[in-house]
């Protein structure tokens, strides 16, 4: 029996969320006795380099279409079948989660989305995911003799201690799509926000659009996604896929640097698990400084420029 | 143009979550509950789209009685009839399970993209499976147009353009539209609009929640002196080595 991860490619790259993926699946495998498995739809050339990352065996389906959501459900399930799976480690991410669901009904397997921790298998199957936007966590025990895991990106190590591993191929017939991709639009060079590392975001404290400049420009710095509040972006002055917060996404960063945002519940809600928070608010009295790590009680203009010339020097 | 809206119902985006039961019940106390906000875009949308192609809109809940206050905000939108299977949404899988006994017939199937207390993000993609249609999650375009549906959605690090015949799942992303208010009219409407009350029928549950935890608190903020805000950047580099 074996553990399954499947690894997203992004611009020719496994994604760096796909190899904390790899380095959880051999955990997970080792403690239940299963052989790590590394499913990738194509080849690349670093495939080998999976077993780095911790995968007893590299397989790749030798595709090279472009993702839909039915068909390569699809194909990962026959490929599970065949291998043998047991369990299924996928990245929560956007493509994870159009897959993950088809894949659950595909294998009659239990699903949980979301999830922060390695299983506890001491009695049943127990995992902690993210819930309430963030807000809480919840412990779901699977029952299904299949389990899948869709991972939160950033949450686990990579542990790169492994070596490489040869790829083996493993021919799989894939249906025709009834979807079709007309066109995609990628922003090349840029970590997308759930995945970030780093992020600096912003509120009403600049005051109007025309202030991003300042932001971009420290999250340049600091090798940072940008994202912002809310209102920010119910007011049109950011794209709403930058709004971070209970009805906008969840992120859980190394840092998360905040500018002008006043720690509303809902925005809290949305970045709470950030390892460290940084708040910069001229208003003291801000919900956000009894959230973050570090505060600065400023005027973003006076602070910013500040921190951009600490970063240059 | 038949439309089916799954909708889900969740505490206000204002609560403070808490446990009771030693960390194993949400305490529903004073809670206020609403239209899972992704839902209502779910629902606008497919008014929208109903309204412009001769269609009808139903909307389906798994939940119990209490609900029902929600589901009518719903037919005072302007959805013509309501379905709640009458069981507690015990996770995605069930809830998909139970939407798929009663979605045949349906040319356009929508659903939030995910429900702000479970956050499973699932139902669609479960949904899409179960039926064996295609299936497009977080989207903030739908148009239809000679027999085709066309989709605009957020994937990692941009947006994708698809398009496919229908019947078709979805699941709404913000940016799909303004949620509609009811009007006074529709208010009244709701009330004697068909609510449809259905068994739910008998699964082998996929998992179950046997507890929860809060976040743990911060320990408190270390305060930087705006004058030597470089002082951040130093800690940042030197101390925690996140840059």
């Amino acid at each position: 029996m074996s553990l399954i991860v499947f690894t997203e490619i992004d611009n020719q790259q496994y994604k760096k969320s796909s190899l904390e993926a790899i380095s959880y699946g051999k955990k997970v495998a080792q403690s239940l006795g299963l052989s790590c498995i590394a499913l990738s739809l194509d080849t690349l050339s670093d495939t080998a380099s999976l077993g780095k990352y911790g995968a007893d065996r590299v397989v790749s389906l030798g595709h090279n279409a472009a993702f839909t959501s039915d068909n390569s459900a699809q194909l990962i399930a026959d490929a599970c079948k065949q291998l043998g799976a047991q369990v299924v480690v996928i990245s929560n991410t956007y493509t994870g989660k159009s897959m993950a669901p088809r894949l659950a009904v595909a294998l009659g397997a239990s699903l949980a989305t979301n999830v922060i921790s390695l299983p506890d298998t001491s009695a049943g199957f127990k995992v902690k995911r993210g819930v309430f936007s963030g807000k809480a966590f919840a412990y779901t025990d699977l029952s299904k003799a299949t389990k899948i895991l869709a991972i939160t990106p950033n949450t686990f190590d990579i542990d790169a201690s492994g070596s490489d591993v040869t790829p083996e191929t493993l021919s799989v017939a894939a249906e025709a799509s009834k979807i079709s991709i007309d066109k995609s639009d990628k922003v090349v060079g840029k970590v997308p926000l759930t995945e970030a590392e780093i992020v600096v975001s912003a509120g009403r404290g600049m005051k109007g659009p025309e202030n991003w400049n300042m932001v971009e420009e420290l999250a340049d710095l600091m090798g940072a996604a940008t994202a912002c509040s809310k209102p920010v972006s119910d007011m049109g002055w950011r794209p709403h896929a930058e709004h971070v917060g209970q009805t906008g996404i969840t992120i859980k960063p190394n840092l998360y640097v905040a500018i002008g945002i006043s720690g509303a519940i809902q925005h809290l809600a949305g970045v709470s698990s950030s390892k460290t928070i940084v708040a910069i608010n001229k208003d003291p009295e801000a919900p956000f400084f009894k959230a973050a790590d570090y505060g600065i009680v400023g005027d973003a203009f006076d602070v910013l420029p500040q921190l951009i010339n600490a970063l240059k020097n | 143009m038949k439309v089916l809206v799954c909708m889900s119902v969740v505490p206000d985006t204002t609560t403070k979550i808490v446990f009771t039961e030693n960390n194993t019940q949400f305490n529903k106390d004073g809670v206020q509950f609403i239209i899972n906000p992704y839902d209502e875009l779910a629902i606008t949308r497919g008014l929208e789209l109903a309204e412009a192609n001769n269609g009808s809109v139903t909307v389906v809940h798994v939940g119990p009685a209490e609900n029902e206050a929600s589901i009518r905000k719903a037919l005072s939108m302007g959805v013509n009839e309501a379905i709640r299977i009458d069981a507690p949404a015990h996770d995605a899988q069930f809830v998909a399970e139970q939407i798929a006994e009663i979605a045949q017939g349906y040319d356009l199937i929508l659903t939030g993209r995910e429900s702000i207390d479970y956050n499973g993000g699932a139902v669609c993609g479960l949904l899409g499976a179960l039926l064996n249609m295609p299936s497009v999650n977080v989207v903030t375009e739908i148009n239809y147009a000679d027999g085709k549906y066309s989709f605009t959605r957020d994937i990692d690090g941009g947006r994708e353009m698809l398009s496919c015949k229908g019947p078709v799942v979805a699941s709404a992303q913000k940016d799909l539209c303004e949620p509609r208010i009811p009007n006074m009219r529709g208010i009244m409407a709701a009330r004697t609009k068909p609510l449809q009350v259905v068994a739910a029928k008998e699964t082998t549950p996929a998992s179950q929640y046997v507890a929860y935890e809060s976040p743990a608190p911060k320990s408190g903020v270390k305060l930087i002196d705006p004058s030597n805000a470089q002082e951040l950047i130093h800690i940042l580099r030197n101390e925690l080595k996140v840059i």
